[in-house]
């Protein structure tokens, strides 16, 4: 930590509501900008079109309704709840550094999967989310059951070790598969990045309710969370029942994160760099930082889709190949700017 | 003002308590009923359980035998948000969310009082306010709460248990690793709290002469067991000190104030003897 030689206001942080409208627009924009462009590139009036009045015998209408929304919701919803992980984990475990795969969850995602295409000669990709799925829930009761164990219980502390341990543990036995197993590597190296690009739409009829339900929950959560982050007995003396709160925000960083992985692969650096960006906006109160960071999130993923979608025709880049291009610079500038 | 109490009513007691961390008992059948309107501060030497009885108190620890009663009820059995609304509690040493402005973190004391449906209203705006006032934080309300000094972050927790607006209010050591003079301070703003306005103090202090000289009510403290209570005037004597605290002290009269303070015999005392 820098030492302040001379206390230094903090800027006055954005009130309440009033950024929500602009970002909203901002998310509507850059949706109808993602299913516009593409190998044939749609006026945005023909996508508004498709989506408000439907007519199955227009090409356009087809693709935009059968190939192109399905990817832009699912960025959406993939982003959001990657950020709003990211930025509950942060207030829970009082670690700046939080992510949603911290609890070993997206590791525990891409260890099941490669585990099964190896091991099993799954090489259905439509059975993919699933086994990623139960990856990181089976990562998240391993954690959790491991810090059980540990004196003083399945504390933040004890969780983030025990997440940190299992991820290195199975980020090792992914590269011991790898090295034995070539097709393996072949087979599942655009997926390991994370990638939007040929999903399964239809899981998001199974995920999508869970996730939304999650979203929801956290949002409401999130006043709580900046009491939680005052330290349990600030909390409990508040009148927070600290254990069920953890409890609950567990549930909801499980299920949207492991249902974010299942829809896009284990992709990095969303939910540790945009709650950063979006406390610099809105302070330090998870009471705005949680919707913000939703937000945010979705409008982020979504444009670096779109960049991995139209970077170089006709081919497409991974997205999490992007985010993680676009995201490690911005977080070392944030690091930077933090400790100055 | 009004001393010694124990015709006065108690909203807070804490009957034939005993209380301890993972099998350590620290507790032995504990009674203490803080009178209403009157600070009451628990001293005691380290490990004497004053923290441990003042968070059992505040229903953070729950008790292994007896019961801590709030107006009457088993505190443990009550909704915990609402006693939240008629008990604060200040633990030690809290620590502020890096960037959490001063206004922020005041306003945090308002939880108890909303809801899903009863989100920020003006009295919450208004008890923010005016406890920011009280504290005498209002000129720092937004600024981050880690720029500040010991003693003005020491006032904005203060003032967060304060917009709690509760009628009893528990403080564990809120005056450590202060200057004397902001110790003072803070004394002085707290006392004031119960005099001038009627809330009910508990106070878990080590400055002895500090809490001679504050309390209505003064316990000591030793080996889970409270040895001694009633005015600092009665029961704040060297022999108590010696007993409680293995001290050797000089217990004096401050002429100007009618205080008692307490001074210490040390190393300075055996240089003098040994000089003569």
């Amino acid at each position: 930590m820098s030492v302040a030689t001379e206390p230094v206001a903090v800027q006055h942080p954005i009130r309440a509501w009033s950024g929500l409208p602009a970002l909203l627009a901002a998310l509507v924009g850059v949706f109808l900008l993602h299913i516009a462009v593409g190998a044939k590139p749609l006026p945005i009036g023909t996508v508004i079109e498709a989506l408000t009045s439907f007519n199955p015998d227009v090409f356009d209408h087809v693709i935009v309704q059968n190939l192109r929304l399905p990817r832009a919701v699912l960025a959406v919803v993939v982003g959001a709840s990657l950020s709003l992980a990211g930025a509950l984990m942060q207030g829970v475990t009082r670690n700046p550094l939080a992510d949603p795969g911290l609890l070993g969850l997206t590791t525990g995602a891409a260890f099941a999967v490669v585990l099964a295409h190896s091991t099993f000669g799954f090489t259905a990709m439509a059975a993919t989310p699933w086994i990623a799925m139960a990856g990181a829930l089976g990562a998240a009761v391993l954690v959790f059951f491991i810090s059980r164990m540990v004196p003083g219980g399945a504390t933040p502390l004890s969780m983030t070790l025990a997440g940190a341990a299992v991820s290195a543990f199975l980020g090792t036995v992914i590269s011991l598969i790898h090295l034995l197993n070539q097709d393996t590597f072949e087979n599942l190296r655009v997926w390991l990045t994370g990638a939007l690009a040929g999903r399964d739409i239809t899981l998001l009829w199974y995920i999508g309710p869970p996730m939304l339900l999650a979203l929801i929950g956290g949002i409401l959560l999130a006043p709580r969370v900046t009491v939680l982050a005052m330290g349990d007995e600030v909390a409990q003396g508040l009148g927070v029942k600290t254990g069920v709160l953890k409890a609950q925000l567990l549930a909801v960083v499980v299920v949207l994160t492991a249902g974010a992985v299942a829809l896009a692969g284990p992709l990095g650096f969303i939910g540790l760099v945009i709650p950063h960006v979006v406390r610099l906006y809105v302070g330090s109160d998870y009471r705005w930082i949680v919707p913000y960071a939703a937000l945010v999130g979705a409008i982020y993923l979504v444009s670096v889709d779109i960049v991995a979608r139209v970077a170089i025709p006709p081919r497409e880049i991974s997205t999490g190949i992007i985010t993680a291009l676009v995201g490690a610079p911005l977080f070392v500038h944030l690091v930077r700017r933090r400790t100055r | 003002m009004a001393r010694g109490s124990d015709d006065r009513s108690h909203r807070l007691e804490a009957v034939a308590i005993e209380a301890g961390y993972a099998g350590t008992r620290v507790l032995n059948a504990v009674d203490l009923s803080p009178p209403d309107g009157q600070v009451t501060i628990l001293i005691g030497p380290n490990g004497c359980g004053k923290s441990t009885l003042l968070k059992t108190m505040a229903r953070i620890l729950a008790p292994t035998r007896g019961n801590v009663l709030l107006d009457g009820k088993d505190i443990h059995t009550l909704n915990t948000k609402a006693v939240a609304a008629s008990l604060g509690l200040l633990p030690q040493g809290p620590i502020a969310p890096e960037g959490l402005t001063v206004r922020e973190l005041v306003a945090q004391g308002r939880f108890p009082h909303q809801s899903l449906l009863r989100q920020w209203t003006q009295k919450d705006e208004d008890a923010v306010n005016s406890a920011m006032s009280t504290a005498g934080i209002t000129e720092f309300a937004d600024r981050a709460v880690d720029t500040l000094s010991g003693g003005q972050r020491q006032r904005c927790w203060v003032a967060m248990v304060l917009a709690q607006e509760t009628d009893l209010i528990l403080l564990d050591e809120p005056t450590t690793f202060l200057d004397l003079k902001v110790q003072v301070d803070l004394m002085d703003l707290l006392t004031g709290l119960a005099h001038e306005r009627g809330r009910t103090l508990v106070i878990v202090l080590h400055e002895l002469s500090l809490a001679a000289a504050y309390a209505d009510h003064l316990v000591m403290m030793k080996e889970g067991r409270i040895v001694a209570s009633g005015t600092p005037d009665d029961i704040f004597t060297a022999d108590r000190l010696k007993q409680v605290f293995g001290l050797d002290a000089n217990v004096l009269r401050d002429p100007a104030s009618g205080r008692l303070v307490c001074v210490p015999f040390g190393a300075r005392r055996r240089l003098t003897e040994a000089a003569q």
